[in-house]
């Protein structure tokens, strides 16, 4: 039973982590139906930023947190800009194939610019675990789980109450009418890709910080599980996504737990495929169809 | 017993009816014409009718050589297969197919090459694809469009690509045409001429065709009868000049008296 | 049928023009053992990526699995050529893969296809991994994550050739039919295809299946030629490599692709120590070819012996009229 309760709280942290990566995907998607392929690459260069302004720059945490996250919405609007935007109006297997370019341009980049072995992330805030009656838990996981919902509730926050947000919802729904409405739905898109990729570094750097490594590929497999978690919950919407999150984290934990480690990655796949068959909408979703 | 036999047919989307209790019965080699406002829900019924969408109550069924058959749940290209064949709204042509290609894929249904034999290239494969081809222009022919065999479909003019998925739709060899408002965009004389190619249809092909418009000009010409669709519902059924003259049809179009 | 017979005579005419080119190309002693990889290689990535443009190309649907179905072929014919080393092993390994290969594509295909676009997309790389992991897994079969090597070599390039031809055949012949044009109007509109007859379904999942299937025959050959092979040779990498001969030669164009796979083994022989530079290029090539010629270099283009005689017998009829 402890040993169940102990994954349980493993599964959560590793949740939290997939459920930040996962409300990049689903804002992403549900504003242009794009599945921004690139965005576990943000995920990885959130890290490396990270590792950066850490060990080069000497700054703490924290302030090189908020700056990579500053610097991942930087990049998140400029490949918006320059790769995605051209393709607006193509089919979206085009757009598709682009974010795999785009994906593996950042990627290979990286390993061509810093060499393609794991780099120590630096212990910036120092570890301690904690013992809750039968519970072991480290300082660092609460802190990332911390910061989740912090970030989470701040998006909710930002979606719901501020009018870029409400632009944001309009431009998902129907982005001619929210362009007849007044609202300019360029720079809504490239604030959502702000937002997402913010996000997507904070993971990151988070990861990065719990593992004491980071890697140019380390944003391939998680950026797929989050993907499935977007789709998990339903593509699209928000609370989908970091409840996507959750059960994926805790499903892999689980799996594990069991014993079934090696098939921990081929689970989640499975589970993707499930889905899309059964309910494709996701747990949150409503089903669209097609008009003839 | 008739061709076409539609009995309190029903579609629902989530709470809204978009079609309700709709009875029709078509017979062998008539014109019917379907009329109503937008939205009424015509469309939303030859949906229905060849599958494309399933009915939430109701039944659809075809005589076939003497036997009703039950079309309800069956899948378009059976449904075709069976018999049913239509135009679209918005033209689907096989738009980076040529004008050949178009109509020899609908020409596969009652002609269906084995995949075995297409890919070992047996001598039957050559003689159906001959023959075939033979049957394609005769038709392309009664519709002026022989000339245009290999042009890809997105390039002919919008009044040849009406007409092209009229003779896409007759190489099914359906009993039932479904015409989904083919004057739409027309100017007065492409309508004629449309008018004109629907009675040779008729004349030739011995078929019943249902049609969808909005031209009343055209309608009227052309239907012997008429069905009036508003909002899901049949508010009137009859000849022409009834339906002309009929005070609810006046105020669905009108919104009450001149 | 005459005309049939006259085109059908000058590709066979093409295929062995190219074969004596070919084997020129040895004598003169062109082709060394390290220039002989590029040769084969190009072989062995004509057929996979005829196979995938006839999923993504020719029925429009986009599938980024095949790798798995490299790995079923390859890992079929490494085990059966290990265990009975002859020519036969081989064959009866082809033979496997192309049976199982063949009923996964079957089995995931059915479900699957009934997903469009990015959806699909994903599914199928899914599937590519979980085929990638169940074979990792099986170690006791296939040796884990450690691979099998030594596989005895049982391919020349003659072979390879033939197996090209093959596959071309087979691919073209089935474009160019009833079936194929069923096919291609599912990719231009399912709905329309599908009111006019098409059961759509069963051709997407006979498209998926000879691409299964032409991929299976491509891995068996390729783990037959380089004797080793492991799991991580047949992952995400592998089938987006595949894509990008489709998507470079034309989605669509099976021209385009024996193009493509041609002019892109030639220079990944000079990129080949490049590492990731050769990545960086392939993926801006990548995006700016999906900016500016999104149905790929050569779109839907063919190249046609048919058109040729066309062209000169209308010339020849309008010189006759006047």
């Amino acid at each position: 039973m402890e040993v169940v309760i102990q994954q349980l709280v493993n599964g959560l942290f590793l949740g939290s982590i997939y459920a930040l990566l996962a409300l990049g995907y689903t804002m992403v998607y549900g504003i242009i139906k794009l599945i921004n392929f690139a965005h576990g690459e943000i995920y990885m260069l959130g890290g490396f930023m990270g590792y950066f302004f850490i060990n080069k720059l000497s700054l703490g945490f924290f302030p090189a947190l908020i700056l990579s996250m500053v610097g991942a919405a930087v990049i998140g609007v400029v490949i918006e800009f320059l790769a995605y935007r051209p393709l607006r109006k193509s089919t979206r297997i085009a757009a598709l194939i682009t974010a795999i370019g785009v994906s593996f341009l950042l990627q290979n980049g990286m390993i061509y610019w810093l060499g393609p072995e794991k780099k120590s992330f630096p212990q910036a805030i120092e570890f301690k675990n904690y013992q809750l009656g039968f519970i072991q838990i480290s300082n660092i996981q609460v802190l990332i789980l911390v910061i989740s919902l912090v970030l989470m509730i701040a998006l909710q926050l930002i979606v719901k109450k501020t009018k870029m947000g409400k632009a944001m919802r309009a431009v998902s729904v129907d982005a001619d009418a929210a362009q007849l409405m007044g609202i300019n739905v360029n720079r809504t898109i490239s604030f959502t890709f702000a937002l997402g990729s913010a996000l997507a570094a904070a993971a990151g750097m988070l990861i990065g910080l719990y593992y004491n490594s980071i890697d140019p590929m380390m944003g391939v497999v998680p950026g797929l599980k989050s993907f499935v978690a977007a789709v998990l919950g339903g593509i699209g919407i928000i609370p989908g996504a970091a409840l996507g999150g959750f059960v994926i984290g805790l499903l892999e934990t689980i799996t594990i737990a069991l014993g079934f480690s090696d098939y921990k990655d081929a689970v989640v796949y499975a589970l993707l495929i499930i889905i899309l068959l059964i309910r494709p909408a996701g747990i949150l979703g409503k089903n669209i169809k097609e008009k003839v | 017993m008739p061709l076409l036999n539609v009995k309190n047919l029903t579609k629902n989307f989530g709470g809204l009816a978009a079609v309700s209790n709709v009875n029709l019965s078509l017979e062998t080699n008539e014109l019917i014409g379907l009329i109503g406002p937008n939205g009424a829900g015509k469309t939303t019924l030859f949906n229905l009718l060849t599958g494309v969408y399933e009915p939430s109550e109701g039944t659809v069924t075809l005589d076939v050589l003497g036997k009703e058959h039950v079309l309800n749940g069956m899948k378009p290209y059976h449904i075709a297969d069976m018999g049913l064949s239509r135009t679209f709204q918005n033209i689907r042509l096989f738009k980076d197919l040529t004008v050949m290609d178009n109509v020899l894929i609908a020409m596969n249904s009652k002609n269906k090459e084995g995949i075995l034999s297409s890919i070992l290239r047996l001598p039957s494969f050559y003689k159906k694809e001959a023959e075939m081809e033979k049957k394609v222009l005769e038709l392309l022919a009664i519709f002026g469009l022989e000339d245009k065999v290999q042009t890809l479909a997105k390039n002919l003019p919008y009044g040849e690509q009406r007409r092209l998925e009229i003779v896409r739709a007759l190489a099914t060899q359906p009993k039932v045409l479904f015409l989904d408002e083919p004057a739409a965009g027309m100017n007065p004389q492409e309508t004629a001429d449309l008018t004109e190619l629907i009675r040779k249809i008729q004349k030739e092909f011995q078929i019943t065709i249902v049609l969808i418009e909005h031209d009343m000009s055209l309608v009227m010409e052309v239907c012997q009868r008429i069905y009036v669709l508003e909002y899901g519902r049949i508010i009137a059924e009859g000849e022409p000049e009834t339906i002309k003259n009929d005070p609810r049809v006046i105020e669905a179009y009108l919104g009450g008296e001149l | 049928m005459k005309k049939n017979l006259k085109y059908n005579f000058v590709w066979l005419l093409l295929a062995a023009l190219a074969y004596a080119f070919i084997y020129v190309l040895y004598v003169t002693g062109v082709i060394t053992p390290f220039t002989e990889y590029t040769l084969i290689t190009i072989g062995i990535n004509i057929m996979l990526a005829l196979g995938l443009n006839l999923i993504i190309g020719f029925s429009g649907q986009f599938s980024l699995g095949h790798a798995g179905f490299m790995a079923i072929g390859a890992y079929s014919a490494a085990i059966m050529s290990v265990k009975y080393p002859t020519m036969g092993g081989f064959f009866s390994g082809i033979l496997l893969g192309i049976f199982l290969s063949g009923i996964v594509a079957l089995l995931v295909g059915i479900p699957t296809l009934r997903l469009k676009g990015d959806y699909l997309a994903i599914a199928t790389l899914g599937i590519s991994e979980i085929i990638r992991i169940i074979i990792i897994n099986m170690k006791d079969i296939t040796n884990g994550p450690a691979g099998i090597f030594g596989i005895p070599p049982m391919v020349n390039w003659s072979m390879v050739f033939g197996f090209v031809v093959i596959v071309t055949l087979i691919i073209v012949n089935f474009i160019h039919s009833g079936p194929g044009r069923a096919t291609m109007a599912i990719r231009e509109d399912e709905i329309a295809a599908e009111s006019m007859g098409v059961n759509t379904t069963k051709y997407k999942v006979v498209a998926f299946i000879i691409g299964a299937v032409t991929a299976s025959v491509a891995g068996a050959i390729y783990s037959s030629y380089v004797q080793t092979i492991a799991p991580k040779d047949f992952g995400f990498m592998k089938s987006i490599d595949i894509l990008i001969i489709v998507v470079f030669g034309g989605i669509g164009s099976v021209t385009g692709t024996f193009i493509a796979a041609i002019v892109l083994g030639i220079l990944n022989m000079f990129l080949q120590d490049a590492g990731a530079l050769r990545m960086i290029i392939y993926a801006l090539a990548l995006i700016i070819i999906m900016i500016f010629k999104p149905g790929g270099l050569l779109g839907t283009w063919e190249f046609s012996v048919k058109k040729i005689f066309k062209k000169k017998e209308d010339k020849t009829n309008a010189s006759i009229e006047r």
